[in-house]
């Protein structure tokens, strides 16, 4: 487990770090599939730009918190967000690559985690929102 | 691949394939699937999508009338999306061709960090 996340981890800095060489290898996709990739990229930054929103939000919205717990919700959508951003690349570097090598396309946990993540923090907030207007 | 098989002419590339007309000698079963036109209206909606994060961005500093630094998030937020906007129009207008070559590297890297300049911008203010 841990070997093969040093691995992803490794390879995954490679490819970040040289993206030009992913170009070198294997046939061009039909353009069809590379801009199919390019949309579900699109996709997950604007995944990522919701859960900013989310914690902007939070943060202007939720007033009736105490601010501590309302900072740390929006602090948390916030890193998600940019977490999104990050993901959204990487994912988008080794699916171009996958293509180029005629690979599978790379599986990821991501969207398992982020669905979790989401849920938990929408409970939080929840949560918040009810204690807030009992605490009144 | 249903909504890729929709047979249509060569020349008729999507509503939106600026220009229309034939395009050099493609031969007339290309298909095009519309696929620059969705890609195109993909960025369209991202780059709307971000509109809205900045407009959030300046809710809070009008409301709260906070501290310069407030307004210095907004003013960067803001500087982003400009950037993230002349991305898209780059990339726009990069798909208006026969057939589209790839997104770039750099584009998509320069798109993420314009992404990520929002949150992380934001964390640094709140957590001052």
């Amino acid at each position: 487990m841990i070997e093969r996340l040093w691995y992803g981890l490794r390879d995954s800095l490679r490819l970040w770090l040289a993206p030009e060489r992913m170009r070198a290898e294997g046939t061009t996709p039909d353009y069809r599939f590379s801009l199919a990739n390019e949309r579900t990229f699109l996709a997950w930054v604007r995944t990522a730009l919701a859960l900013v929103a989310g914690g902007l939000a939070v943060d202007q919205f939720l007033t009736g918190m105490r601010p501590a717990p309302r900072t740390a919700i929006a602090v948390v959508l916030l890193a998600g967000g940019a977490l999104c951003a990050v993901r959204a690349v990487n994912h988008w570097l080794r699916t171009e690559r996958a293509m180029r090598r005629g690979e599978d396309l790379p599986l990821s946990r991501f969207p398992v985690l982020l669905a979790l993540g989401t849920a938990v923090t929408a409970l939080a907030v929840v949560a918040g929102v009810v204690l807030g207007e009992l605490g009144r | 691949m249903s909504a890729g098989r929709r047979p249509r002419g060569g020349g008729a590339a999507g509503g939106g394939a600026a220009g229309g007309g034939p395009r050099g000698a493609e031969g007339a079963v290309r298909d095009p699937a519309a696929q620059p036109e969705r890609t195109r209206m993909a960025w369209r909606r991202t780059t709307l999508a971000f509109a809205a994060v900045v407009a959030l961005l300046a809710r809070g500093t009008v409301h709260d009338g906070g501290p310069p630094r407030q307004y210095a998030l907004a003013a960067l937020g803001a500087l982003v999306w400009l950037v993230f906007l002349a991305l898209a129009h780059r990339r726009i207008r990069a798909l208006d061709v026969p057939r589209p070559g790839p997104l770039g590297t750099r584009t998509a890297y320069a798109a993420a960090v314009c992404t990520l300049t929002v949150p992380i911008s934001g964390m640094v203010v709140w957590l001052w």
